[in-house]
């Protein structure tokens, strides 16, 4: 963890209070078109539907439903929600796997932002590879463009055993080579794709593969989540951001010798929880990151 | 991931290693622990070895396919249900190396950790 960046370090850095400017700006100097307008994305993330343990968290049944309301009511919506993944609690019975998904879209259908996208984490894929999952929400791994900026979405958990896979990385090479050097990539990932603590299993094992790939780019940042906790790394220029979750919060990594959730505070309800808006700064292409709670306090 | 040929040079090297640590005893020789798993548990999942022993872990699964990791060594090998699998644990200082499961087995998959605990 040697290139982490703590919370106060990153606002040192970005010169900012609550909002974080991040990623490089090796972009500067293009111009800006039509294209590549300003915008922002909400990401969401470990929304575990499913998940029904009250000392954890005794609203599990109305925070998923309570973030979709604060997205809606935000004043200016964005562009598109990216839902990075733990869908749903894994269960090991496929039809209530089943469930839980339909459940979940039902209640994601509830945004108003006409454009969600969607990618699961091992919670909802990793036992049938991806199966039931695909069935609601179609492929696990996909890109597309937005605004002059390309988003990939890698599936690193629908192999049980946290690997992105040969096949996968071919497909991710292909995907790249059509991006320039200086091209704004976005990956949204669910696992981190480095060695953030191998212990609690928060590593993707062929992630370094996807970022030898993507180190060619000048302008790349990932955004991702199963750790359910904001962290802030840097591997080489990439920057690397992990999501909290919208269920239960987890520890800081090695903080303690599990990785158990963290217990409900009942004076601080919903605390750790939360989703996060990201804005693009075309002008330095970086990232304006702002963390937000289910509910405002 | 150690295919069977690579845990057999990985072998071959210690085994080649042990020849010039005065420590080592001859891999032949070495302590077999065995341990077993099954969803969601090792059993023992806590193991105590010697600082300076090298010995082999033999673990073995009875239901569903697992993997056991070893990250403080970056170690680990894929577990098959009935088909013992061997790695072998190099000589440590004294302190406590923690071992998982790494693929994904089911819904106490999180819990699946064990301690190595090197001891004087």
């Amino acid at each position: 963890m040697g290139n982490a960046i703590d919370r106060r370090e990153f606002f040192r850095l970005a010169g900012l209070g609550s909002v974080v400017l991040v990623s490089g700006c090796a972009g500067m100097g293009h111009g800006t078109s039509q294209a590549q307008q300003d915008f922002y994305f909400v990401q969401l993330s470990d929304t575990h539907w499913g998940f029904s343990d009250p000392a954890v968290n005794p609203d599990f049944a109305g925070t998923l439903p309570k973030a979709v309301a604060a997205v809606n009511s935000l004043s200016v919506p964005p562009d598109f929600v990216m839902f990075t993944g733990d869908l749903t609690q894994t269960t090991d019975d496929p039809t209530e796997r089943r469930r839980r998904l339909s459940q979940f879209k039902q209640i994601a259908a509830g945004l108003t932002v006409p454009v969600v996208h969607y990618m699961p984490g091992e919670h909802d894929a990793a036992l049938d590879r991806g199966a039931a999952y695909s069935e609601f929400f179609g492929a696990t791994h996909y890109s597309f463009d937005h605004k002059g900026v390309h988003f990939i979405v890698l599936d690193n958990v629908s192999d049980p055993g946290a690997a992105i896979g040969d096949e996968q990385l071919t497909w991710l090479k292909g995907d790249l080579a059509k991006q320039s050097p200086d091209s704004r990539i976005v990956v949204f990932t669910h696992r981190p794709l480095f060695d953030l603590y191998p212990r609690w299993d928060w590593a993707t094992r062929d992630g370094d593969k996807a970022i030898a790939l993507l180190m060619p780019y000048r302008n790349v940042t990932v955004f991702y989540g199963h750790i359910h906790q904001e962290n802030h790394h840097m591997t080489d220029h990439i920057a690397h951001h992990a999501a909290h979750s919208l269920m239960f919060a987890l520890p800081a990594p090695g903080s303690q010798p599990k990785r158990t959730p963290v217990a409900w505070d009942a004076s601080a309800p919903y605390r750790g929880l939360g989703y996060r808006q990201v804005r693009t700064e075309q002008a330095s292409a970086g990232y304006r990151v702002a963390e937000l709670p289910v509910v405002k306090g | 991931m150690l295919n069977r040929r690579q845990l057999l040079c990985y072998l071959g090297g210690a085994t080649a290693l042990a020849a010039t640590a005065p420590l080592l005893m001859a891999a032949g020789s070495e302590r077999v622990i065995r341990i077993a798993g099954r969803r969601f548990e090792w059993t023992p999942s806590t193991v105590e070895v010697k600082a300076g022993e090298a010995v082999v872990l033999e673990i073995l699964v009875s239901d569903v396919v697992m993997g056991f990791n070893l990250p403080d060594l970056k170690l680990r090998t894929d577990l098959v249900p009935g088909r013992p699998a061997r790695l072998r644990l190099p000589p440590q200082p004294v302190g406590e190396l923690t071992f998982l499961c790494d693929v994904f087995c089911g819904s106490g998959h999180e819990n699946m950790t064990g301690v190595i605990k090197v001891v004087a």
